[in-house]
């Protein structure tokens, strides 16, 4: 595992707000096909460890390596950071809490609208890889439906076709089932279990869902006051964790 | 418990009445619920309707001048169009860019739409007529005769110029409040995917902006179509006059001022309601993806749209 050459490396990433240091020092390094949970307390740092990644937080120090594109965090965001941060981006698939799809756009066209505007592709070409991805999320009869006509599972499922459509190198979930009613979570996770066994796909996930970490995760990572003070395979960590704090975490949600 | 019988009698006797006049007001209001709001509404705009053509009977107007002069009068309709269609054109482009020059964090693009937004709307609109009007050519001689052509411009050019400016200034607003009005999410959804800055505004944030934009640009349309009038005091030449200045044009001639106004203020009530009525299918239509309810429909109307 450690001979392989990693997709994503994050290396001294540090982001303050002001005074608040909200991560210090983080190392992280993910290899193809890995799928990484990454989870902690509310306000530990792990949505912004997250969002550092792809610059929708700008880290105050450090340095994101996503295949080959490097970037550091600080500075000015000139004209040439700012095309770097964009290959950097759609390097990285992201899928949000809140779904974030765009409400005045189908589920196909929701999918099939970056690979158009970003990559270029032609309205045909886009329109058949939305419609093959609908298939992968289980959806290839909602294409023509509005967000709003959608249940909350749904539309995070379209949420995931619309970043996999531009076939990023990582995908990174950040809390994806939170925002959903216990019942609809399932659909989500299966669908998250999917890419990564049947498609091999890398995957960053902050989530709660513990259960999803012992069956999916090749690594289960533990952020604490803007720190990874553990990380290891599922079943070590939730067996046998060695931190204090990490225990406290897992009696709490477990 | 305690109350002595005299106290008891001494308290009935209104109680009794505020019951006859709850009761009163209670069965009012069950008949009322049974009348459908709408009719109701319309009694309410025949009664003022008759009320106002009843001040109007009184009042002896000569109403068969008006008759005769309603044609001419109605010719106007075109320049007024003209006019107004021109110059939300003009203000809508200024608005767009004003807002977001406001949203932006360039030094520049926020100071000259600051500046921009905060003349236009600090100074009377008929005072600006005049100045680019009037003042523009001024200036444009100190630069020498090319520009002095230039900046003389005709009547209409200077309007349209005026409205679009003044009208752009407080668009600015409007579109500023729209942009706004869309999601910091939809933001990020868009960076995520790598889009540039207009790719995001052109392809997520602007068209959902339009949505809240639409009813206040309408108000906005609205009051532009009827300030078209003022672009009279310039002087409008014969053949290109908008309703108010062939209203005024007769009106003076044959001393019927006020006729002749009545028959301007008819126009422009008609030209304004026609355009809510498209205003308000306008707005049913952006509201396609916000909607539950109307999904059929909905989506057989963005069908309809692309074929």
């Amino acid at each position: 595992m450690t001979s392989a050459i990693p997709i994503l490396r994050v290396a001294g990433l540090s982001k303050s707000y002001g005074h608040h240091e909200v991560l210090r020092d983080v190392d992280l390094e993910v290899e193809t096909g890995e799928v990484v949970v990454v989870f902690g307390r509310s306000g530990s740092g792990k949505s912004t460890l997250l969002r550092c990644i792809n610059f929708l937080e700008e880290p105050t120090t450090g340095t994101i390596e996503v295949d080959g594109i490097s970037l550091s965090g600080g500075g000015h965001r000139t004209k040439s950071k700012r095309d770097r941060i964009r290959r950097l981006r759609v390097s990285t698939g992201m899928v949000f809490q809140s779904f974030n799809l765009f409400p005045h756009m189908t589920a196909l066209e929701n999918i099939a609208e970056a690979p158009r505007v970003v990559l270029k592709r032609s309205q045909a070409e886009a329109e058949a890889t939305a419609r093959e991805l609908l298939e992968v999320v289980g959806l290839p009869d909602k294409a023509a439906q509005y967000p709003i006509q959608l249940s909350g599972g749904q539309q995070q499922r379209i949420a995931i076709a619309r970043a996999l459509a531009m076939n990023p190198k990582v995908m990174l979930f950040d809390e994806p089932t939170s925002a959903l009613d216990p019942e609809l979570t399932g659909e989500v996770l299966a669908v998250m279990r999917r890419l990564s066994t049947e498609m091999g796909i890398t995957m960053i996930v902050v989530t709660h869902e513990m259960g999803f970490a012992r069956e999916v995760a090749a690594r289960m990572v533990f952020v604490h006051e803007g720190l990874i003070i553990e990380q290891g395979p599922p079943a070590e960590i939730l067996a046998n964790p060695r931190r204090p704090e990490t225990r406290a975490f897992l009696d709490a949600v477990l | 418990m305690t109350v002595q019988p005299a106290g008891r009698g001494e308290l009935e006797p209104p109680e009794a009445r505020r019951r006859t006049w709850s009761d009163r007001r209670e069965s009012f209001e069950l008949t009322s619920a049974r009348i459908p709001f709408r009719l109701k509404l319309a009694v309410v705009w025949a009664v003022i309707l008759g009320l106002f053509v009843a001040l109007f009977a009184a009042a002896n107007f000569d109403t068969q001048w008006m008759r005769d002069n309603a044609t001419f009068i109605a010719h106007g309709i075109t320049w007024t169009l003209v006019l107004s269609v021109l110059s939300i054109l003009l203000a809508s482009v200024l608005a767009l860019l004003g807002a977001l020059g406001r949203l932006s964090n360039n030094a520049i693009a926020v100071g000259v739409t600051g500046f921009y937004t905060s003349f236009f709307r600090g100074t009377p609109l008929i005072v600006q007529l005049f100045l680019i009007y009037l003042a523009l050519p001024q200036i444009g001689i100190a630069f020498g005769n090319y520009w002095a052509d230039l900046l003389t411009l005709n009547v209409l050019t200077a309007g349209v110029i005026a409205l679009g400016l003044n009208y752009g200034a407080y668009m600015t607003e409007v579109f500023r409040a729209g942009i706004q009005s869309v999601g910091h999410g939809q933001s990020e959804a868009a960076d995520a995917l790598g889009m540039t800055y207009w790719q995001k505004m052109r392809r997520v944030i602007l068209p959902q902006a339009v949505r809240v934009i639409i009813p206040p640009a309408g108000n906005d349309f609205i009051a532009l179509m009827k300030d078209t009038a003022l672009v009279s005091f310039l002087g409008t030449t014969v053949d290109q006059m908008e309703i108010f200045r062939r209203a005024q044009l007769v009106g003076k001639a044959d001393f019927r001022n006020l006729e002749a106004l009545i028959v301007a203020a008819l126009l422009y009530w008609g030209l304004t309601t026609i355009f809510q009525f498209f205003q308000l299918r306008l707005e049913r239509r952006l509201s396609r993806g916000y909607v539950r309810g109307t999904s059929a429909v909905v989506v057989a109307g963005q069908r309809g749209g692309h074929a």
